[in-house]
């Protein structure tokens, strides 16, 4: 926790500089078909209760069961975070009343979590990476939704999400700004995603953080925290750090003292505001929930699970820095997204994988962006883009064309190596062919070949007009040459 | 001839089987009775027109030669368990008029099997009671009367509790036999207030599924009735895996009824030491030495043992029951369905609804329970109590390992007391009623209760056995002993008809 600080990370208060220190509890939904401890759907957007068994509701006498495939979700959780998996955990009751809360009390592990000590790689974009402490992740219950906006003088509630498995993951307080904390929820968001074991969906809930923060002079013991609660955004994660370190910083600047306490983050007003005060905090008389026995289960199941994951980001990425020879940044950038990767690799097979991550990265996902589209509707498929990164390396087509044939193939579709050939794109090699143009336009052009032999930056010009009269299908190099010859420049 | 609701329920059976009656005939006996008998508040809801029309259904099925083992034979189920359509209060105003939309596994398990329903017995709120006196819908009386003077005194004496209801209704003849629970005693000591057998088998014998929970790693479900052979013919359909119960043991259930015969000659007989509490009356103290003088005649062997943790037990017990009732509970919160008492806000409706809907020792268990488990005193109540839980448990398993088949102690350190007598008391007084069973639901171990015979004034009072885990089979070959022994305790009279 007293790593040595990184001056760059503090924060400029009126009389000296601030660290922020940083915890997080990222609420991931768990991937399941049915809920944690009933057979009712998790289908997102349904009716409301339409997904609701008479466990959910509480019914009187009703028992829940555990869902195996929640704890194999969870267990491949812990794998994917290099995380101690226990062997024997419990489950736990939390107790407190709420009208969303149909038992009375969330089903959760307190003292005995499914996942013990684990860890995550963090690369930043300034190109450095820190390890961020997990410190556990366990398996809860989801509570229902109060709906406020159905009628004038009632509350309505809705139990579609009451009972759908959670995984919480505590980490370390081993985050030092807002920008360290983004890039370890984005990184934990792709750990999940390869895994299968949440689909990140931060719009729909699928992913919510509760995020302590609490400042200090650089050196000093921890500072009082506040955590601040259900932060459902990325960026409104780094807009509350800064707005709550803020907070502080006045706030003890001006010879004050935090109250730990738990806030709210209002990203319209942008201020954190106080939810409930430390004397306030629930009792919640966690005990063992007696109608579940601990869950137990033994390393050859978890050795199973292990077998079955996925190549994971920082073996990809390292992967693909070593095989194909591409910059930590660019194989960061493609291994982001599984599907990216897959997509990039396809690309890559058998070619030029530098090329390969160039056009997918500048030109691809630059286009995508420009779109708002996903790489799951990417409407090049990965052997298209790769006959383009084919056809410039065998020299068939030219950089400057390749990218107006990556352009038809987007709206139009099609085979590239068709396209170029019925459109005529091919690139001209033939010497003959530029050298006729490039005689023409010195001929056109006497005092500007005077010129070119005292100014020698003169020949883009040159090279430009030809490249023109050529319809831009000369090869360029040949172009150069040529022009140098003729115009004598060394 | 008798009349066909005076008959056990495995005379019935048979008499079912042989086509001696009908099953609309045996039933329409007890709905008989049952009107009779409405001064005794036994039962919470009377359900006529369902046992009638399941009691043609089984007369159809015996004239078919498709009998089922329980088919015709008309029960009360204690209103703990969930009966779909049929309204489920578990004695509280908080759940009245609820109608579920499921069967508890153990009710389902009895239709399954064939059996009747005749209704909803009365019990204590919620199962907490020892006196059936804190049911929502006011108290059970006993069929028995004290004995004074040579007349019957007409002090109203209770029939325990909490399934007060189903004993009450066994013993008046109101039904054949009875679902009830236990969690504390609410089995064996109604059963022994009122001359009747109850057996709480081994907990995860039979499924939560569907009961309402009071305290779930104490809960168990099991049979009253009148006769040791009809509890297990009884438990055999109550009991059996459900994957719906993950505490329920995946095993399958033996044929009780045959080990009800098999006598107890070679078996070693345990009677605990502790169990010789102060002040407990020399008439128990004297039933409970005949007791081991029959099993001896009978071909056991008797042997004293110890079960130190014994005294610890009772205390124990009422920290981790509420502290379980506090939690289970909470659902009944005015939201979802039950009763509801508008407030200002909604902690406002909470409080209104919980005020109003839970009587005074369902809010002292939560209060207990809540007290318990907070912060601070988590670790001085909750986990030490978790603690005598795990020594009590091993001073049974210690007892069993060296040998003893079962242990045999009094169901109750008294006969039934009247209506009211303890009710204004200290409510440990009311608590001190389970000193003899708490240990058991707290090892998690069967036991049964059978009635010994009858005090000065003309009160049941009833042994205990115990069991080592899953081996009812021991308890009921060992009760039938005693059963045939005493010789059925007989009522004195239906004096409420």
């Amino acid at each position: 926790m007293n790593a040595p600080v990184n001056p760059k990370k503090l924060i400029k208060g009126g009389l000296h500089d601030w660290e922020v220190v940083i915890g997080m509890e990222i609420h991931a939904q768990v991937t399941s078909r049915s809920k944690l401890f009933s057979g009712a759907s998790t289908a997102f957007g349904a009716e409301p209760n339409d997904n609701v068994s008479l466990v959910d509701a509480a019914m009187p006498g009703m028992l829940p069961v555990i869902n195996e495939e929640c704890v194999a979700q969870a267990v491949r959780t812990g794998l994917g975070l290099k995380a101690k998996i226990n062997l024997r955990s419990v489950f736990d009751r939390k107790n407190y009343f709420y009208p969303d809360l149909p038992q009375g009390y969330q089903i959760s592990q307190y003292k005995d979590p499914i996942v013990g000590e684990g860890e995550v790689l963090v690369d930043l974009p300034d190109g450095e990476s820190i390890t961020v402490g997990i410190e556990r992740l366990h398996l809860e219950q989801d509570a229902g939704k109060s709906l406020h906006d159905q009628n004038p003088t009632q509350s309505f509630v809705d139990l579609n999400r009451s009972g759908v498995a959670l995984m919480e993951i505590v980490s370390r307080p081993d985050l030092r700004s807002s920008e360290e904390a983004r890039a370890y929820v984005t990184k934990l968001r792709t750990i999940l995603r390869y895994l299968g074991t949440c689909d990140g969906d931060m719009e729909k809930g699928s992913l919510r953080a509760d995020v302590n923060v609490s400042v200090r002079k650089p050196g000093d013991p921890l500072g009082t925290r506040c955590e601040i609660k259900n932060v459902n955004s990325i960026r409104f994660i780094g807009q509350a750090i800064e707005t709550e370190a803020r907070r502080q910083i006045a706030i003890i600047e001006d010879g004050g003292t935090i109250d730990q306490e738990t806030r709210l983050f209002d990203p319209g007003k942008g201020e954190t505001r106080s939810m409930r005060s430390k004397e306030e905090a629930h009792d919640y008389r966690y005990f063992p929930d007696p109608d579940l026995l601990p869950l137990e289960f033994d390393q050859a199941y978890v050795d199973r699970l292990a077998e079955g994951l996925p190549e994971l980001p920082d073996a990809k990425k390292a992967r693909f820095v070593s095989a194909f020879g591409l910059s930590a940044y660019d194989a960061g950038v493609l291994v982001a997204e599984r599907a990216s990767a897959d997509y990039y690799e396809a690309v890559a097979r058998g070619r030029d994988g530098k090329a390969a991550a160039n056009w997918v990265i500048n030109e691809l996902f630059g286009r995508l962006n420009k779109e708002g589209k996903g790489i799951e509707e990417t409407p090049v498929s990965a052997d298209q883009l790769g006959e383009v990164v084919d056809l410039i390396g065998e020299g068939v087509i030219s950089g400057k064309i390749a990218k107006d044939l990556f352009e038809i193939v987007w709206t139009e579709g099609g085979s590239p190596r068709e396209i170029v050939e019925t459109r005529g794109m091919k690139q001209v090699t033939d010497t003959g062919a530029i050298e006729a143009a490039v005689d023409e336009i010195i001929a056109k052009n006497p005092d500007k070949v005077a010129q070119a032999k005292e100014k020698p930056t003169l020949l883009g010009w040159f090279v430009g007009q030809t490249m023109k009269a050529t319809g831009g299908k000369a090869n360029p190099a040949a172009v150069n040459a040529l022009l140098k010859a003729k115009l004598g420049i060394a | 001839m008798t009349e066909l609701n005076e008959l056990t329920l495995a005379e019935a059976r048979d008499g079912l089987k042989a086509k001696t009656f009908s099953a609309r005939e045996l039933t329409q006996a007890h709905i008989t009775a049952v009107e009779k008998a409405r001064a005794l508040n036994a039962y919470l809801l009377e359900t006529p027109e369902r046992a009638l029309a399941m009691a043609e259904v089984s007369d159809a099925k015996i004239a078919r030669g498709e009998g089922r083992p329980l088919e015709g034979l008309p029960l009360g189920i204690k209103d703990l368990f969930c009966t779909h359509g049929v309204v489920t209060t578990a004695g509280s105003k908080i759940l009245e008029g609820f109608e579920p939309h499921y069967e508890s596994a153990v009710t389902h398990n009895l239709w399954r099997d064939g059996a009747v329903m005749l209704g909803k017995l009365n019990l204590d709120e919620f199962a907490m009671g020892s006196s059936n006196e804190t049911s929502a819908y006011g108290n059970v009386i006993s069929p028995w009367r004290r004995r004074e003077n040579g007349a019957l005194s007409e002090t109203p004496i209770v029939p325990g509790g909490s399934s007060g209801g189903s004993a009450a209704a066994v013993a008046a003849r109101l039904c054949l036999g009875a679902t009830a629970t236990d969690t504390g005693g609410s089995i064996r000591q109604p059963a022994a207030f009122t001359g009747t057998v109850g057996i709480k088998p081994t907990y995860g014998r039979c499924s939560r599924w569907g009961t309402v929970a009071f305290a779930s790693s104490l809960d168990q479900a099991g049979p009253i009735a009148r006769t040791v052979r009809d509890c297990a013919i009884l438990l055999g359909s109550m009991a059996g895996p459900d994957a719906r119960d993950t505490t329920c043991a995946d095993l399958p259930v033996p044929d009780f009824e045959a080990a009800v015969s098999r006598g107890v000659k070679g078996l070693t007989i345990g009677i605990p030491k502790e169990y010789r509490v102060e002040g407990m009356p020399a008439e128990i103290q004297k039933l409970w030495d005949e007791g081991a003088r029959w099993l001896e005649a009978a071909g056991a062997r008797i042997v004293e043992i110890s079960l130190p943790h014994t005294r610890y037990a009772l205390p124990a017990y009422y920290i981790v029951a509420p502290a379980e009732a506090s939690s289970n509970l909470a659902r009944y919160d005015g939201v979802r369905y039950g009763l509801r008492v508008p407030g200002k806000d909604i902690a406002g409706m909470y409080e209104n609804t919980r005020a109003a809907g839970f009587g005074r020792e369902v809010k002292r268990r939560i209060m207990i329970g809540t007290y318990v488990l907070s912060a601070g005193y988590y670790d001085a109540y909750y986990v030490r109590a978790q603690k005598i839980r795990t020594l009590i448990k091993r001073d049974f398993e210690q007892a069993y390992a060296a040998g003893v088949d079962a242990i045999l102690t009094p169901a109750t350190p008294s006969s039934a007391f009247g209506i009211g007598e303890k009710a204004s008391a200290d409510p440990v007084e009311m608590y001190l009623n389970d000193v003899f069973t708490v240990t058991v639901n707290m090892a998690g171990l069967p036991g049964i209760a059978v009635p010994a015979g009858l005090d000065a004034q003309g009160l049941p009072l009833g042994l205990q056995l115990i069991g080592r885990p899953f081996d009812e089979e021991t308890l009921f070959a060992t009760a039938q002993v005693i059963e045939e022994a005493a010789g059925r305790t007989k009522l004195p009279g239906a004096w409420w008809a």
